[in-house]
């Protein structure tokens, strides 16, 4: 079944057509990477999925629901659709056991008790255990990005959405978030990637996904995708990254 | 000589005076540092409200909000003190001495800080209200847990400001004869014509008040910057 399913996505910025008719289906535990040029639109077409873009045209559909953009549907909705960012955006004044409570404790009321022991097992699992009272200034950016995938897991979301969570950091750190993101993947987590991490898609993808100027340009498994692309823009794409 | 003696007999009058006045200013300080708090809380309750009212983005709530901030900017303390106090009766609106210096007070305090309020709210990093809302949390859930935390802390200097700007302003509500410490210092003087002993209590006084002040503020602030590297 279909996780998430877009039919003829369109997106506007005033005047500017920034998401061009995409259509996408993504499966129960599918992994997908998304690449493509700046500017593209690959932030925007994981934002619309999150809503925190309203799209122009189109569908949207999420574990079955078709999507209609009120508030109360919005807020039922991005519970089952994590996103990791960029940035990663943990709350700054909460530990890093309580950022990855606030969602269960605060959105699903769960009790403190219950929520704490589920955050030190996705604390543990991040492998953070031994920072769990530390505020997010100590930490540094992998680490931080770390709290931020548990914290969204915490939410137990059905797919989670993933803007580029490698390249804010330092190359140093890269690897501990990717390891990370591919033990998420081998459990048989439903993810979108957005990523400049060829040896991560080439490796943990079900299918790669290139957008080119708002369209899907091409797709594949990435063995046909990386080895042997058709689209000509992709090739070029591919050869400046992978120079 | 004789200087010496008419300076060292000026500096005995001018302690003595001191010492005899200092005690008499306590009801007066009293006055003041309740006049102080009430505007101050009344005033961040105002703001607070204000503030929240302001980032609805409703344009007929934003008019009315802006049109309070413009009146209470561009007119004198001292006009909408004497307003409230010896205009609104003429209104049928009657409220006694005391709480219409709150009132026009803390209405005067409460402008300045909804929009220090509203500034704070705004300098929060946009993607931390992404953040929680993409968890799923209803605008207000993410305004109360994850943006007005972090936005009080941010705003506590300007805060402290206002309040200390809130003690030296609640000396115009000796306009209303509120006998807070400039009403006795007018009528002391006037009284035994010791200005300079009697204004420098008035002014040790409002000092001592606003440095404790300072001071309270100053560790709230500390203690709320452990989070921070
Ligand atoms: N809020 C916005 N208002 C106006 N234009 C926007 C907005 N957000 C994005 N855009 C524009 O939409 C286009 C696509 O942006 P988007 O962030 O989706 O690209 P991207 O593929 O994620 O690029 P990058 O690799 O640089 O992150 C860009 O031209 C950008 O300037
Ligand atoms: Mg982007």
């Amino acid at each position: 079944m279909s996780i998430i399913e877009i039919k003829n996505l369109h997106k506007y910025f005033n005047d500017l057509e920034v998401l061009k008719g995409i259509d996408l289906k993504v499966d129960d535990g599918e992994v997908i990477c998304i690449i493509g040029g700046s500017g593209s639109g690959k932030s925007t077409l994981l934002r619309c999925i999150n809503f925190l873009e309203k799209k122009t045209e189109g569908e949207i559909w999420i574990d079955g629901e078709k999507v209609h953009e009120k508030e109360s549907d919005i807020n039922h909705i991005r519970q089952k659709v994590g996103m990791v960012f960029q940035r990663f955006n943990l709350f700054p004044h909460m530990t890093v056991i309580q950022n990855v409570m606030e969602g269960p404790v605060t959105i699903k009321k769960m009790p403190k008790s219950e929520a704490r022991a589920i955050a030190m097992e996705l604390i543990q699992k991040v492998g953070l255990e031994d920072k769990a009272d530390e505020y997010p200034a100590m930490l540094s950016g992998g680490q931080q990005q770390r709290v931020a995938i548990a914290r969204s897991l915490a939410m137990e979301p059905k797919v989670i959405l993933f803007d580029e969570p490698t390249s804010a950091l330092d190359p140093e750190l890269v690897r501990e978030v990717l390891i990370v993101m591919k033990d998420l993947a081998k459990e048989g987590r439903t993810m979108i990637v957005v990523t400049h991490e060829m040896g991560f898609a080439k490796e943990v993808a079900d299918r790669v996904i290139y957008i080119n100027e708002g369209r899907i340009a091409e797709e594949g498994p990435p063995e046909k995708f990386f080895d042997n692309p058709e689209d000509e823009r992709l090739k070029s794409f591919l050869g400046q990254i992978l120079v | 000589m004789e200087w010496i003696l008419a300076l060292i007999d000026s500096i005995v009058a001018f302690f003595l005076t001191v010492f005899k006045f200092t005690p008499k200013f306590i009801p007066g300080v009293i006055a003041t540092m309740e006049l102080t708090f009430f505007s101050i809380l009344l005033g961040t309750v105002i703001g607070f409200i204000v503030a929240m009212l302001k980032l609805t983005n409703k344009k007929v709530i934003i008019k009315i909000t802006d049109f309070y901030i413009t009146i209470v900017r561009g007119t004198p303390l001292l006009l909408q003190l004497s307003f409230i106090f010896y205009g609104l009766p003429s209104l049928g609106i009657e409220i006694d001495r005391f709480p219409s210096a709150v009132i026009g007070l803390a209405f005067h305090n409460g402008a300045y800080i909804s929009e220090i309020f509203r500034g704070a709210i705004e300098s929060i990093d946009y993607g931390q209200k992404e953040a929680a809302r993409s968890l799923g949390m209803t605008k207000w859930q993410s305004m109360k847990r994850v943006i007005l935390p972090q936005a009080f802390k941010r705003s506590i200097p300007a805060l402290g400001n206002q309040f200390i700007i809130a003690v030296k302003d609640s000396s115009l509500a000796s306009v209303i004869t509120i006998t807070e410490i400039m009403l006795l210092t007018r009528q002391y003087g006037a009284a035994t014509f010791e200005i300079f002993p009697i204004y420098f209590i008035a002014g040790s006084y409002y000092l001592a008040i606003t440095m404790v002040l300072s001071k309270l503020l100053r560790k709230l602030e500390l203690k709320l910057k452990v989070n921070e590297r």
